[in-house]
């Protein structure tokens, strides 16, 4: 629901970048976002379709890379793979588990069409 | 980001930085959070506020799980503690902020119209109607969502996120997000259980354990006070860690008060 406005922050924040670095026609932007960003991939998706008209990156391709979800044992001393909503360890059980990936909301880069 | 240098390339995403462009296409590395407009904009918020010595505390849960009523007991606990002030979120009405007002305690009404969280931008106006140099404790009364207001730091100093037992007790499990923000979780309208056999504090403790974070999770009823005394205690605590010392903010620079005119 919240994704209309994450689109408009992130289409300033591009333009931003445009502007710094000369350029005025965006060709993609690539975000990383993980599944406990609280963020859906889709909406954000069919929401960039609207709010990049009449932007630099009106003709821009939003490509959504996916962060996996990855915890840390202290118990294990092992990095291990994840599924929600169980972020307890996989092996061992243990609760004491710190996040080290999956709630990612980066912009990682964007690309222009060379002039 | 990388902790020590402030860097954004890090071994997690350095393949993200260094991939190789399509032809006729030129492409910029950023690195930044999407959300990093707003979170400027809440770190100045969280520092104006303990500039003038406030904790604020935002309530978030889904609509009807009490928060109105966790505020109304805790404005007449703490009557004479501490002064208090509270930033009411709602897509319509004022009739949070008038029952907060009814208490004698000063409330700003935010009505977001469609919008279903606030953000630091919204905080930030409603920061401009209040008197801080007249407060200590400033609670925001989120809108009721579990999902939006998650994502959106808006300058506060700790999230509380309640969990009322008419909800299910796998609430945690379903919306994880909201659940991982909170500094502490309050299960609310415990005076209830015994009519409501579904739902199990056991098994939301639980959930919210599974979530790799450990929240005090606080068991109350703002109607018969039952286990509020464990919330003062924690409002207690977060006001001690939160408030900066007596001068500790004399050295601000120009730059970061001129933002928040």
């Amino acid at each position: 629901m919240h994704e209309l406005s994450l689109c408009q922050g992130l289409l300033r924040q591009v333009e931003a970048i445009a502007a710094e670095h000369d350029q005025s026609r965006v060709r993609r932007i690539t975000l990383r976002i993980g599944p406990l960003a609280g963020v859906e991939p889709q909406l954000l998706q069919q929401a960039f379709e609207i709010a990049r008209n009449g932007s630099s990156a009106a003709e821009a391709q939003l490509q959504i890379d996916s962060a996996p979800l990855c915890i840390h044992c202290p118990g294990c001393h092992a990095d291990h793979p994840a599924e929600l909503p169980r972020l307890s360890c996989p092996h061992c059980g243990s609760e004491q588990t710190t996040l080290i990936s999956g709630d990612e909301l980066l912009l990682v880069s964007v690309s222009f069409f060379e002039e | 980001m990388c902790d020590t240098c402030g860097c954004n390339v890090t071994d997690g995403n350095r393949h993200l930085a260094e991939q190789r462009n399509a032809k006729g296409e030129s492409a910029v590395t950023v690195l930044q959070g999407l959300l990093s407009e707003n979170d400027r904009i809440a770190a100045h918020n969280r520092e104006h506020l303990s500039r003038h010595g406030i904790v604020a505390i935002n309530l978030m849960s889904s609509p009807g799980s009490g928060k109105t009523a966790l505020l109304e007991r805790t404005i007449d606990e703490l009557a004479g503690r501490w002064r208090i002030a509270v930033i009411e979120g709602d897509l319509e009405t004022e009739n949070d902020a008038e029952r907060i007002r009814a208490k004698g305690v000063e409330a700003v009404q935010i009505t977001t119209g469609t919008a279903c969280h606030l953000d630091a931008h919204l905080i930030h106006d409603a920061l401009h109607r209040l008197d801080l140099s007249q407060l200590d404790l400033l609670f925001i009364e989120n809108v009721g969502n579990l999902v939006c207001p998650a994502s959106f730091d808006l300058g506060q100093h700790s999230n509380v996120t309640l969990l009322s037992v008419t909800e299910g007790d796998d609430k945690p499990a379903k919306y994880p997000v909201i659940f991982r923000a909170a500094d502490a979780v309050i299960l609310s309208k415990c005076d209830l259980l015994p009519h409501i056999e579904e739902f199990s504090p056991e098994r939301a403790r639980h959930a919210v354990q599974q979530l790799a974070i450990a929240p005090p999770i606080i068991q109350l009823s703002a109607k018969t006070g039952e286990g509020f005394d464990n919330w003062l205690d924690w409002l207690e605590g977060q006001m001690t860690q939160h408030r900066p010392a007596p001068g500790q903010f004399r050295a601000l620079t120009a730059s970061s008060s001129a933002l928040i005119r």
